[in-house]
């Protein structure tokens, strides 16, 4: 009751469990993920500071980190392309198997990473289905950084789609009916009425993607060929000077990108509370 | 006032069977009819051409690898994947998939429903910034979380000479993979449990706590039932990730053929070695989870509604 009262009360004096739930949660999370986390700043911390930057700025390492950053822009910006055309004709068109469509969009959420690698690979090598058609055109897919693009995009399909998904759905008819009974067109009414109100949850979509992108390991090295200063993502380097017993070269790199998903998270934590703002309810 | 009154007229005509009692006034609504429904469809081609572009779209990126991973399964016989599937360390994965499955769902799930019970039912300062820690291991790359346990308990890390001196195995071993498993799956159930709790607010525990219920009651027979689905749901999506989770635990787990290598695991072992049709047999296992999470998901989503 005491931490209760000292962090400002609670709803009921009458619901019992405050302060042991409240104390659990905040015992397991420091455990399980604060203090783990914790130990990777302070292994980092045994570099010194011209060594944490000559770790972070060495050719591979930069090329890595440019490649990881690059791409997950590149394929978050498709999905965002390819996002609003799914989720529009998902949302506002009746064509046949729908709703099948519409279930298999969070199969990237629920495919393991592993599976998709593989499966990937297998399509689009010079053998593959996909592959074998492009390959007489000289595109080649597998094996370069195209092919980490390709994954890229599949894990974050879900995302743009299932954000701006029930804001779409729920947004209000009339609004378009005011717009085009005062004579703009249906292309105006999409682009001044109904783009406006999903502009916060289509961001929301696209800094998800990006994010999950940074960070992805298992379905980008089956596909990459993970050829270094040509097609290694940054966390395959942490993973490779893990092996080679570099543990605060890896700790440098993986300092980076947890700064980096670390602000990309505020960020949509801000963006959400926008969107709350402007749309009244959680994207 | 005037707009009101068209649509409510209009709804009215749509709804009518067309014979001739209102003939006088029909031309006039069926032409507002007519425009309102112009409101909100796109013209014939937009609706034919983005139909399409989702169609190509979803068919190319995730019904193709899906089938593609059984055609590769099978693409050497049933017999040849029955016995792919019974390979001893094979089966060794599956089990070991399933152990690391069951521990981290089960923590997850525990303290999912106390954070949310914490977090849902009472106020207090700080409480987004909670949230937003919980939801800390969603944006970690699945190579960071097995790191920092490597940076812990390896035998390099910060308990590694400890460890090795009381003969306790993290890294490496079964307790590495759950803890690493625990991490990347550990939103999956409060983030579920909090909206609904914060939603159904404490009048329910309230009356059954002044009828003289104890507070274990109180939890069991009214906030339990309550938000059985949404749990139910946070513990379907644990699951799938738990069971394919690749990253982190390819990191802790050392890559031992029949012992530290979980389903993810094996088919990376597999498909290195060049045994491709058995690593898309462990793959296609894979997928089959990943369908039925799919069907338990709609299933699932339909009783939130409800509740």
């Amino acid at each position: 009751m005491s931490i209760a009262t000292r962090l400002g009360g609670h709803r009921s004096g009458v619901i019992p469990g405050f302060g042991i739930t409240l104390g659990t949660t905040l015992l397991w999370l420091g455990l399980v993920v604060l203090i783990p986390l914790a130990a990777l700043f302070v292994k980092t911390a045994e570099l010194s500071f011209d060594q944490f930057v000559a770790v972070i700025t060495s050719r591979r390492a930069l090329h890595a980190f440019a490649l990881s950053f690059g791409l997950s822009l590149a394929a978050a910006f498709a999905n965002l392309v390819f996002g609003s055309i799914v989720v529009w004709a998902l949302v506002r068109y009746r064509f046949p198997g729908r709703r099948i469509f519409d279930a298999i969009v969070d199969i990237p959420f629920a495919l393991p990473t592993a599976v998709a690698g593989i499966a990937l690979t297998t399509l689009y090598a010079d053998s593959g289905w996909i592959g074998g058609l492009l390959a007489p055109l000289g595109i080649r897919i597998a094996f370069t950084p195209l092919g980490i693009f390709v994954a890229l995009v599949f894990i974050g399909l879900p995302f743009v789609v299932r954000t701006v998904q029930p804001v779409l759905e729920d947004l209000d008819e009339e609004l378009e009916e005011a717009s085009a009974s005062l004579g703009a067109g249906r292309w105006m009414t999409v682009r001044r009425v109904v783009l406006p109100s999903v502009v916060p949850a289509l961001l929301t979509g696209f800094t998800l993607a990006f994010a999950r992108a940074v960070g992805e390991y298992g379905s980008v090295i089956f596909i990459a060929g993970n050829l270094p200063n040509y097609s290694e993502i940054a966390p395959l380097l942490i993973v490779i000077r893990l092996q080679e017993f570099h543990y605060a070269d890896a700790t440098a790199i993986a300092v980076v990108m947890l700064v980096a998903s670390l602000v990309v998270l505020f960020l949509i934590n801000a963006l959400q509370h926008w969107s709350e703002l402007r749309t009244g309810r959680r994207p | 006032m005037t707009a009101l009154l068209v649509t409510a007229v209009d709804e009215n005509a749509s709804l009518a069977p067309p014979n001739g009692g209102a003939a006088a006034t029909r031309p006039a609504i069926r032409r507002t009819g007519r425009r309102r429904a112009d409101a909100r469809s796109d013209p014939a081609w937009v609706r034919w051409l983005v139909t399409s572009l989702a169609v190509i779209f979803l068919g190319l990126f995730i019904v193709l690898p899906l089938i593609c991973v059984f055609n590769q399964a099978f693409s050497k016989g049933i017999e040849a994947y029955v016995a792919a599937l019974r390979d001893p360390d094979t089966l060794s994965a599956i089990r070991l998939t399933l152990i690391v499955a069951a521990i981290s769902v089960t923590s997850n799930a525990v303290f999912g429903v106390i954070g949310a019970w914490a977090i849902g039912k009472f106020d207090f300062r700080g409480k987004n910034l909670l949230i937003t820690l919980i939801e800390i291991p969603f944006s970690v790359s699945p190579v960071i979380a097995g790191l920092v346990f490597v940076l812990l308990f390896g035998l390099q890390g910060y308990f590694g000479s400890w460890l090795v001196a009381h003969d306790i195995k993290i890294i490496f071993a079964l307790p590495g993979i759950a803890l690493a498993t625990i991490f990347v799956t550990f939103p999956f159930v409060v983030r579920e449990l909090i909206p609904l709790m914060q939603q159904q607010g404490t009048e329910e525990e309230e009356a059954a706590l002044s009828l003289g219920a104890s507070g274990l009651k109180t939890f069991l027979r009214v906030t339990l039932p309550n938000v059985k689905w949404a749990l139910l749901y946070g513990i379907l999506l644990c699951n799938a990730r738990a069971m394919g989770e690749f990253g982190a635990v390819s990191v802790v787990s050392g890559h031992v053929r029949g012992e530290t290598n979980t389903m993810p695991l094996q088919i990376e072992s597999l498909y290195d070695s060049y045994q491709f049709a058995a690593a898309f047999a462990v793959a296609s296992l894979l997928a089959l989870l990943a369908l039925v999470t799919l069907v338990l998901k709609v299933i699932l989503e339909d009783r939130l509604v409800e509740e």
